[in-house]
């Protein structure tokens, strides 16, 4: 079982402890603490203050934005211990870490894992330097669910590729310098003719049109492909490889939407605090609205069963090595799980959570309304709850469509 | 299934063993068909006894293994999977109320029995058919003990009561005919066909288990209900692997039923939430062998334990269909002993006001 005392650790532990600390105290501009990561969650238009610059540069030039990625292309180098260490000190100093987005969640593991040397020496530092933002051109407008339905096409020009065709929901789209895409090479197979190319998002035949959410924002766009000229060393693996290399893809991406932890930061105040402060509490901090008690304490036993089940999932699959069977079921979980949050929260509030923009409303209760809409992508994105459920039933349960 | 050290999964194998055969639920068919009002075989309890399960949670110098919470809680979780009929779990939650609050003598007189199976022990708590542990008409006057007991399991041969009484925990020893005739069992048949009484104890010999603190009566519940939810736990593994199973094997309109997607995802959605209640009970178990976050723990793993339970014990009949409704198969008992166990040591709305108390709202 494993052991959550501190006391007795190697004193290489406590040596990188102090190593980390230290940094803190001289590079961390403290106007920045407790501010929190001005890009978690939503992919958005990030025009950095000076702070903002130079904290990202410090955590970059380290590597430490990038933890466990190897130090040769710029990445920490650090056991995951250490990196436990790192993200501890991070939060007791009230910093954040400034590197992030689809490069860092889910494209970098995917090239260090597919990409060639050369491409792993050109993409990857900037990436842990945090200079370079990526955006995901998966999804068309006849392929959502089923991807492999896509039709934006790449052709062989001899020493580069045309591609024309259009993305849809690239979240992103409008800030970001480059895209991983998914192309057709081959109209022959449905699976074994897609390719994974590399874009550059200034290539002239790029245009991109923000579209407006329900959350009022517009983070993502339509992506138009017009006769791109994309040269022929930006593809990644072999032609035709491109759905395994996409599908691991979509791994990393899962498991960064369920990982519990990152979920539980971004969450904010205790439903029951909030409960305390719009509804009444007795004289004991018992709330007076028994209903809602009950309610607040069903989502949170269910809350604690998830925690304890991504914990469990991560011990497994350190014990057993690859990925545990329960894995699976942790988008599905956790997504759901959040979205219930969002709920309770904005009702809690009454009225007041719903505020739209202007006077009346904290800056929290304007924010808890556009995380509640922004919130109910998750069950869509990054497969959505009923794909889950197909592959669980599928690949786990062994439940097949004819037999 | 949590991460285990090789002793942990040795005992794990050989009470999976043990279960798959000598204890299929062809057993508990047996056990109800004798009409015994104990409702178990105690030959099959005298060699659990033999093989040292009772003793899991008894230190060594009182003549356990002392293997912790973990080992109990995957034998008992075994055990569910074939609704295996023992007194198995209320004797070691009576002993784990003497490990917690009693003298060296008392540790010293009971637990061997217990560890050894010489003697049978339960919990009598509940004074009526809900569970209401802070309201107690018990009461203790010069050691004798006088009170009614609602629905005590396992109570037709315990011979040890652990008895809560409005000020505090009691033990109760009936192995003398004396002390026995201060105690009356009357039976009360539930739907499980498991032995349940109403024990009516009239100015019974009683000692106090006075080493445990205040609150030794909430510790020892927290027990009950993370073991509880263990046999749950196995319970619900099983109703679910078989109906998996049944869905596999069963055709209607030309394709196995397990083909059809909107059962794929039902049976998806019970696969999650029995992702969730295992990372509970065994939260639970972690939470009692670590001593960490127990009352917090033993509420989610016991409430965890309760829904899921429930909705798979529904979920495994209707999607059985007729046969699911028939005294051959089955799936019935898992049925009516899921309601037993979620009425027991705490109902979901009970664990639930529970956990916001704990904290703090
Ligand atoms: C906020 C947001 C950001 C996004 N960002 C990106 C991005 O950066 N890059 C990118 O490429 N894509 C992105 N997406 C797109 C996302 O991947 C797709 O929306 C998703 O794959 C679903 O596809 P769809 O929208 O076409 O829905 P559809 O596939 O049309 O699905 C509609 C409904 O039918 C259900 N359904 C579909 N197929 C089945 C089936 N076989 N069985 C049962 N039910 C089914 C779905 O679950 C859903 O409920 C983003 C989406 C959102 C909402």
């Amino acid at each position: 079982m494993a052991s959550l005392a501190k006391a007795g650790a190697p004193a290489s532990e406590t040596d990188f402890r102090r190593e980390v600390q230290q940094f803190l105290s001289e590079s961390f501009p403290p106007e920045l603490k407790g501010k929190g990561n001005p890009v978690t969650g939503v992919e958005s238009d990030l025009r950095e203050t000076e702070p903002q610059r130079r904290w990202r540069e410090a955590m970059g030039a380290r590597g430490w934005g990038t933890p466990t990625w190897p130090k040769e292309y710029g990445g920490g180098g650090l056991s995951r211990k250490q990196a436990a260490i790192l993200n501890e000190e991070l939060s007791r100093a009230g910093a954040y870490n400034p590197i992030g987005g689809m490069g860092v969640m889910m494209f970098g593991p995917t090239l260090l894992e597919y990409g060639n040397e050369q491409q792993k020496q050109e993409h990857i530092p900037p990436i842990c330097r945090g200079e370079i933002r990526w955006c995901q051109g998966y999804s068309e407008p006849n392929a959502g669910s089923d991807l492999a339905n896509l039709q934006t096409t790449a052709e062989d020009k001899g020493d580069h590729y045309l591609v024309n065709g259009q993305k849809t929901w690239t979240s992103g789209g409008q800030w970001a310098d480059k895209c991983f895409c998914l192309v057709r090479t081959d109209r022959s197979d449905k699976h074994k003719g897609i390719s994974f190319l590399l874009m550059d998002m200034r290539a002239a035949g790029v245009e991109v049109r923000p579209i407006r959410m329900i959350s009022g924002l517009s983070p993502f766009c339509e992506t138009f492909f017009t006769d791109v000229k994309v040269p022929k060393e930006n593809l990644v693996g072999r032609e035709g490889e491109g759905w395994t290399i996409g599908k691991r893809l979509l791994q990393h991406e899962r498991t960064n939407l369920s990982g519990g932890g990152s979920m539980a930061r971004m969450m904010g105040p205790r439903l029951s605090d909030l409960a305390k402060k719009y509804h009444e509490a007795d004289a004991s901090g018992v709330l007076t609205d028994k209903v809602l008690r009950d309610r607040i304490a069903d989502f949170e036993i269910r809350w604690g069963a998830f925690l304890l089940t991504a914990r469990r999932a991560a011990e497994e699959s350190k014990e057993k090595g690859g990925v545990s069977e329960i894995s699976s079921v942790l988008k599905k979980l956790g997504t759901k799980l959040s979205q219930e949050r969002s709920e309770l929260t904005i009702e809690i509030m009454g009225l007041q959570g719903l505020g739209w923009e202007g006077e009346g409303f904290s800056d929290a209760e304007l924010a808890g309304v556009r995380a509640w809409l922004f919130g109910k992508a998750v069950t869509i994105y990054g497969g959505s709850t009923e794909i889950q459920n197909n592959i669980i039933a599928k690949r786990v349960l062994g439940m097949l469509d004819h037999q | 299934m949590a991460v285990l050290n090789e002793e942990q999964e040795m005992l794990r194998d050989m009470a999976r063993e043990w279960v798959t055969n000598e204890s299929a639920v062809a057993k508990f068919r047996a056990v109800r068909a004798s009409g015994e009002p104990r409702a178990y075989d105690p030959a099959a309890y005298a060699t659990i006894a033999r093989m040292g399960w009772a003793g899991v949670i008894i230190p060594e110098e009182f003549g356990g293994t002392d293997f912790g919470w973990l080992s109990a809680g995957m034998i008992l979780e075994e055990m569910g999977k074939t609704v295996t009929a023992s007194p198995l779990l209320t004797t070691t939650l009576a002993a784990a109320a003497i490990v917690l609050g009693g003298n060296p003598e008392q540790k010293a007189k009971w637990l061997p029995q217990l560890a050894g199976g010489a003697m049978i022990g339960t919990l009598a708590i509940d004074e009526g058919a809900h569970h209401n542990p802070h309201r107690l008409e018990t009461s203790v006057s010069d050691s004798s003990l006088t009170g009614t007991k609602a629905f005590v399991h396992e109570a037709h041969d315990a011979t040890l009561f652990v008895v809560a009484a409005a000020d505090g925990m009691y033990v109760v020893d009936t192995s003398t005919p004396d002390a026995a005739a201060s105690v009356q069992v009357a039976t009360r048949h539930l739907a499980d066909m498991r032995s349940h009484a109403q024990v009516t104890f009239c100015g019974a010999r009683a000692e106090k288990l006075a080493h445990g603190g205040d609150d030794l009566l909430d510790q020892v519940l927290d027990r009950a209900r993370i073991l509880t939810a263990c046999e749950m736990l196995g319970m619900a593994q099983q109703v679910f692997d078989t109906t998996l199973d049944y869905l596999k094997q069963r055709v209607q309109f030309n394709q196995a039923l397990s083909s059809f997607q909107a059962l794929q995802h039902r049976m998806a959605d019970l696969f999650g939430d029995l992702a969730m209640m295992r990372s509970a009970v065994e939260g639970g178990l972690q939470a009692l062998d670590s001593g960490m976050m127990m009352p917090h723990a033993a509420a989610i793993a016991k409430a965890e334990a309760n829904r899921v339970l429930h909705t798979i014990s529904r979920e495994g009949v209707q999607l059985h269909g007729g046969i699911g409704m028939t005294d051959e198969y089955d799936i019935g008992f898992y049925l009516k002993r899921a309601r037993v166990l979620e009425a027991s040591w705490g109902s979901t709305g009970f664990l639930k006001d529970r956990f916001a108390t704990l904290s703090g709202y």
